[in-house]
């Protein structure tokens, strides 16, 4: 397949594998921000290949993973009041306080699970007696076809569709884990999906401010290494700024039509992150035109909730402080068929990830 | 055939009551499809002549949607059945054949599934000697379900066990991965997706007989990787024989589509449903000799060496990926779902 054959190519992987042995002279801590890229570097075995030298921490951009247990919970809740749930797949096996989505379909709610929002919007006009809500979670990249889909109602005058919003965005994610006084990273590998949509300008000052190497860096095998080369030629020369290893599908103003459609649609504002906690201006929110949208609103949900359960540490996981390995619920109380937290259930979560992938001596 | 009078152009509550018109479904689609001594019995079971030891083995198909690319129920039916008996190393000979109808199927389409099955069931070799036909309310099923049994007798060179498993065995596959599976899903609301990907359903049985008798002894275990995909074969394998299993990402066969798909809707191919191949554990001497009569037969012909068996790992399935990095292949937990991103 073109652009992915190339880039998983054992030749040319390996010989960057070696540049970065040769370059590198002390322990670098590279976190890639996405999980994307967290699956694919355990998915094929690029951990046990780096210099011991090199030590990946694993991100928060699983969307999944950081949307908050109290809207898994309003999104179970509005099934039981009949409405059609749709939701993107590993969404549905998350636990929230109680039940997860997928429990809450077996009980004779109606979930469906869908790879587009755009998808819902036939549901409803389908289904006119009866509410339709999309469960808009993700960062930047899904944002654009979730606003769409508010324009879209709009515009054909659906009155039962609305959005049960949880964007998170990545830069203000970045800069909460290097406030963190605890933080250890060296470097970042910058999300490409997210860049596509957003591209990377505004990295600069963030490189700049915590004097920190940001590589937007792919998703396949080659990518990444050249990404984690890039980073660390960066760190051995005292050097920090953003560079774009992920140049065929990332440009520094990314895509200006989507991020028009996203700024139509949603504001800025503050945003919940599971196991991490409120992140100031981190997500996104329906603009108050488009409130009759918010199925958050419309349904009338805006009630206390409980909170995450103590023995999950996600926030420690998906703030690189703790290895999926380290934490005393993992393989053993905590696996993916009986998940404490997020991380454990989607495929991108570094949990599962390690659960499903890493190799026997990892 | 005749599809005109006297049946209704919708299947009714009143086909499956057991009185006339239950007689009228049957006497102008079923038995006049299948028309064989056995069914002409007209016992409530068949007679049928088999010795010594038999093999046994049910399966039930609720496949939605009904029709797909590449097959369709009925097919699947037989095609799933006639394969778990093949897989026990046996000659499938006869199958039952049930249906559960949800009323308001269409009549046309009925006939279509009971064509189906006729044509299956003629390639595979095997014919439908007893049945049952049940119609449950509009909303207590999807369309139409089948369970079908099949028996036959084991072919007299077969040795398949899991006791014969051993270390340094090796593993092939008879066919390209994951096929039936994203044909499937290609067709699911929400997942609609143009593609061309076929369903793989067909029946193995004939290139198994023709390879348990030129090759017998050595081949020591044949499986279906249909769901729960090659990753569920394999686990199973590595579990139950207390060996590790070595699998190489780069020798999976696999087409160039059902491959794109995955990769855009982001699945795995080794977790998705295949209908129409094996897999197969033979003795490491034999391999390269098995594979190339694999690969000389109609239903083998993109068969290939997939992996081996080892002590190291007992119990664990790793595979080898492109870049030369290992990872754990572990069975499938819950559904397989699509990614967000």
């Amino acid at each position: 397949m073109k652009y992915l054959t190339e880039y998983r190519d054992l030749e040319a992987t390996q010989q960057v594998i070696r540049q970065i042995e040769k370059a590198v002279t002390r322990h670098w801590k590279i976190m890639e921000i996405c999980g994307g890229q967290t699956h694919s570097l355990v998915r094929n075995g690029l951990l046990e290949l780096l210099p011991e030298k090199i030590q990946m921490i694993h991100g928060p951009g699983c969307p999944v993973c950081v949307t908050p247990m109290q809207l898994i919970d309003l999104a179970v809740e509005l099934m039981e009041r009949g409405v059609i749930l749709c939701s993107f797949g590993d969404m549905v096996r998350v636990p929230g306080s109680t039940i997860s989505l997928q429990e809450a379909k077996s009980r004779g709610g109606d979930l469906r699970i869908l790879y587009s929002p755009l998808e819902a919007i036939r549901i409803a006009k389908e289904n006119p007696d009866r509410e339709v809500v999309f469960f808009a979670v993700g960062f930047e990249t899904t944002a654009p076809a979730n606003a769409l889909s508010v324009l879209q109602a709009e515009r054909e005058g659906l009155s039962n569709y609305s959005i049960l919003v949880s964007h998170v965005l990545v830069p203000p994610a970045m800069e909460g884990i290097l406030d963190d006084p605890f933080c250890a990273i060296d470097a970042f590998l910058g999300a490409g999906h997210v860049c596509a949509i957003m591209g990377y300008r505004q990295y600069h000052p963030i490189a700049e401010k915590y004097k920190i190497p940001i590589v937007v860096t792919g998703f396949e095998p080659l990518d990444l290494v050249q990404g984690i080369y890039r980073a660390v030629s960066q760190l051995e020369k005292g050097e920090y700024r953003v560079e774009n290893q992920y140049a065929r599908a990332v440009t520094e103003e990314g895509n200006l039509a989507a991020q028009q459609v996203i700024h139509q649609v949603f504001e800025v504002a503050d945003r919940q992150w599971r196991g991490i906690g409120t992140i100031p201006m981190s997500g996104y929110a329906l603009k108050e035109e488009y409130h009759p949208y918010d199925a958050g609103r419309r349904f009338g949900l805006e009630k206390e909730r409980p909170q995450d359960p103590g023995e999950c540490i996600a926030g420690a996981i998906l703030k690189g402080q703790k290895k999926p390995h380290q934490c005393p619920h993992f393989g053993t109380n905590c696996t993916p068929r009986t998940p404490l937290g997020a991380p454990m259930v989607s495929s991108e979560g570094a949990c599962a990830a390690y659960y499903h992938f890493a190799s026997t001596n990892a | 055939m005749k599809t005109s009078h006297p049946l209704p152009s919708t299947i009714q509550l009143a086909h499956g009551s057991g009185g006339q018109m239950t007689r009228e479904l049957l006497d102008q689609i079923v038995f006049n499809t299948f028309r064989n001594p056995y069914l002409e019995q007209k016992h409530d079971g068949a007679i049928v002549p088999l010795k010594g030891p038999v093999v046994i083995s049910t399966d039930s198909f609720v496949v939605s949607p009904i029709f797909f690319r590449g097959g369709d129920i009925g097919e699947l039916a037989v095609n799933g059945t006639v394969n778990d008996v093949a897989m026990c190393g046996a000659i499938p000979e006869f199958i039952s054949l049930s249906f559960i109808i949800e009323e308001g199927l269409e009549m046309d389409q009925f006939l279509r599934v009971v064509e189906s099955v006729k044509r299956a069931a003629e390639e595979a070799g095997v014919q439908v000697v007893t049945g049952d036909t049940k119609v449950v309310e509009s909303g207590k099923g999807d369309k139409i379900f089948i369970n079908t049994t099949g028996i036959g007798n084991p072919h007299p060179k077969a040795q398949i066990s899991m006791d014969r498993v051993g270390e340094g065995d090796q593993i092939l596959v008879s066919g390209p991965i994951a096929a039936h599976g994203m044909a499937i899903l290609s067709e699911r609301e929400g997942l609609e997706f143009e593609s061309e990907i076929q369903s793989d359903t067909t029946c193995l049985n004939h290139l198994v007989r023709e390879l348990l008798d030129q090759f017998g002894a050595d081949i020591h275990l044949l499986r279906d990787p249909t769901r729960g995909g090659l990753s569920g074969v394999c686990s199973e394998i590595a579990q139950d024989s207390g060996l590790g299993i070595l699998l190489r990402e780069d020798a999976l066969p696999m087409d160039k589509q059902v491959a794109a798909a995955c990769e855009i809707l982001g699945l795995d191919p080794l977790y998705v449903a295949n209908e129409g191949i094996f897999c197969a554990v033979v003795n490491a001497e034999a391999s390269s000799d098995i594979l190339s009569f694999m690969k000389q037969h109609p239903k083998g012909s993109e068969a290939a060496l997939v992996g081996e068996l080892h002590g190291a790992h007992p119990g664990k399935v790793v595979m080898r990926g492109p870049v030369g990095g290992t990872r754990i292949v572990t069975p499938l937990i819950g559904e397989q779902l699509p990614r967000i991103c």
